[in-house]
């Protein structure tokens, strides 16, 4: 794998010593060149990834513990942890805590379950193949702006299309807007919409590597299609089950897009219904314009996602270690 | 701009194999390559497509329509007369032509330098030997999970320092930091760049500039088109720091489609002929290269 040191010079001193005689200084220079050449090549990414990454990841947390303003972000005073406190006895913080789980719960669930049943006949062989991978990705194509704007035209609580098909089966209309369940049902509608397609393209390529001896073995045990499925398939996804249960935690904890859009009220409906944690940052720091109470609220978000990976991380282990000693 | 990748998990004993990493093709002989699909999985997948297309169809429908049209019960489900109509009154209230343009530029910037600085980084860690590689690498793929938007308020704060706001390279300069790209990239060149190819080139006196320049592209050059078509589909979606880095006066498309649903304009089929002008771009590049798509997702795992 290595290269750099190697080869060239011929069969050179240990790199850093004097200059030898004459031409042996040109090739210490050569060398010192050749040792510093590999930082130039991540230099361009670094810098960028310093200045526009980590730096403002990290300064979350110290400007967390001021007073920031959104006009007068340069003035920064120092308030200890009142950020949190304040962010902890506001009940719109719990409020949204709770719509970002549940949010998470309605959006995750279906739109893995579903892609994993979709995966499953993907894998079957199949006439227009390439056609319906891609089709099936389209969704994800669009931005979470229009995606949104055309689902709150469908949910429409007097004109939409969705309500006008329910009442030809005999159902009254549902107030897609102000009714909690109703509300978080339907922006949870969007990211399963979304995000359906390329998980099933995720999982698909996760049952392709699956090596096609497990099931003829199985099925010369006898096993239905069925039992392969589940003895088979399930467990040699495992690991790319875990990657789409973490990314999607992630994702539904930092929903943004589709509570903002819905409405287009940074409430997130008229009673908070589905208010998620990063609309509810996105209101106090650009609505409010609190940007050291934003940031506190941000953290929170990261802590969450941590706990929320970590938890995962330890549940699979505790689940792998049990199974390997059976 | 948030993109990730699967982390290669360690394999469990008596596993059978994983999901193959970024870069790698995905084996061949899967499941089901032999299982005819019957009649009804046909069904569900139709189904299924039909679920993933129908909106892009009331797009359409809704946005060749009138306002009036839109109140109407039973709701039409035809495309109607007024798209030309709707275009030009979007175009001309809500600026989407300056969107547009403003996306395509912000877009194309991102995914320019996005791919020249991944390929150089991603090079560097799978060919190269320098002190703190590991440490680098393990920095970079460490970050790839923290999603970019709990960083928006120092990243605000410090361009407003710089008198940004409102400036495109607000949202150009933020959107060129990719880890996944970095590590896509390096997994890349790690499978397809044999290392005698750099020694040999080495021993013929190359310099590593000259070697990436000769070896390293051409040979790199499918993955950088797979992260080029990623990284501008993701710069052009990117939603939550554009509209905070940037206003009506200079907006991507997305920032124009929140002003359209924010109510600033009423005509809901105005706004949809908007929503329609802002997606067909993107839909285009996904009709020319979906298949490609289609494979550096199943490569590597992506999500914006």
């Amino acid at each position: 794998m290595s290269l750099t040191a190697t080869a060239k010079a011929g069969p050179s001193s240990p790199a850093g010593t004097g200059p030898g005689p004459d031409d042996g200084r040109a090739a210490a220079l050569r060398r010192t060149w050749r040792k510093a050449s590999p930082y130039a090549y991540i230099a361009p990414f670094f810098t960028l990834f310093l200045a526009f990454g980590l730096f403002p990841l990290l300064y979350t947390a110290f400007v967390s513990l001021y007073r920031v303003e959104l006009q007068t972000s340069g003035d920064m005073e120092w308030r200890g942890i009142a950020n949190y406190t304040a962010l902890f006895t506001d009940e719109f913080f719990w409020t949204s805590l709770r719509n970002t789980f549940t949010i998470g719960v309605l959006s995750t669930v279906p739109q893995l379950a579903m892609a994993l049943g979709l995966a499953h006949l993907l894998n079957y062989k199949l006439r227009g193949r390439t056609f319906i991978r891609t089709a099936i990705l389209l969704p994800y194509a669009t931005s979470v702006a229009a995606a949104t704007l055309v689902f709150a035209q469908l949910f429409g609580k007097d004109f939409g299309l969705i309500n006008y098909v329910l009442g030809l089966v005999g159902f009254d209309p549902v107030d897609w807007q102000t009714g909690t369940v109703a509300s978080q049902i339907a922006v949870s509608s969007i990211v399963v919409w979304r995000w359906t397609g390329y998980n099933a393209l995720i999982y698909l390529a996760g049952m392709q590597s699956i090596p096609h001896e497990l099931y003829e073995a199985a099925e010369m045990d006898g096993a239905s299609r069925w039992r392969q499925f589940i003895h088979v398939t399930l467990p040699g996804l495992r690991p790319t089950i875990v990657f789409t249960v973490i990314i999607s935690t992630i994702g539904a904890t930092q929903l943004f897009g589709e509570p903002l859009l819905f409405e287009g009220s940074i409430s997130g409906g008229i009673s908070h219904q589905y208010q998620t944690l990063g609309l509810y940052m996105y209101e106090q720091g650009w609505g409010f314009f609190h940007l050291g109470r934003a940031a506190a609220i941000a953290w929170v978000m990261f802590v969450l996602i941590v706990v929320l990976v970590g938890v995962n991380a330890l549940l699979v282990r505790r689940r792998a270690r049990k199974e390997a000693g059976r | 701009m948030t993109a990730l990748a699967a982390p290669p998990t360690a394999p469990e004993k008596g596993d059978p194999p994983q999901s193959p990493p970024p870069g790698r093709r995905p084996r061949r002989g899967g499941a089901g390559r032999t299982m005819k699909a019957g009649w009804l999985s046909y069904v569900i997948l139709g189904l299924a497509l039909l679920v993933s297309a129908f909106p892009f169809y009331w797009t359409i429908v809704t946005a060749s329509r009138s306002n009036a049209d839109m109140a109407r019960i039973p709701p039409s489900l035809l495309p109607g007369p007024n798209l030309m109509k709707n275009f030009e009154q979007v175009l001309e209230e809500a600026d989407i032509g300056k969107a547009l343009l403003n996306s395509l530029i912000v877009s194309g910037s991102i995914t320019l330098g996005t791919v020249l600085c991944c390929t150089l980084a991603g090079f560097a860690f799978a060919k190269l030997r320098f002190k703190g590689r590991n440490a680098l690498l393990t920095l970079t793929i460490g970050t790839m999970m923290i999603p970019p938007q709990l960083g928006v308020i120092p990243l605000f704060m410090l361009i407003a320092e710089l008198q940004w706001v409102n400036q495109l390279q607000a949202v150009i300069l933020p959107g060129l930091v990719s880890a996944f790209g970095v590590f896509f990239m390096r997994q890349y060149l790690v499978q397809s760049l044999p290392d005698e190819l750099i020694e040999a080139a080495r021993v013929d006196g190359a310099s590593t500039a000259r070697i990436f320049w000769s070896i390293v592209i051409p040979i790199a050059r499918p993955g950088m088109a797979v992260l080029g078509m990623l990284t501008f589909m993701t710069a052009w979606n990117d939603f939550f720091w554009p509209i905070i880095a940037l206003s009506s006066q200079e907006p991507t498309v997305q920032v124009a489609l929140r002003q359209l649903g924010g109510g600033y304009v009423n005509d809901q089929s105005v706004i949809m002929a908007g929503t329609l002008l802002g997606t067909l771009p993107v839909l285009l590049v996904f009709g020319l290269l979906g298949r490609q798509i289609v494979g550096g997702i199943m490569q590597g795992a992506v999500k914006g």
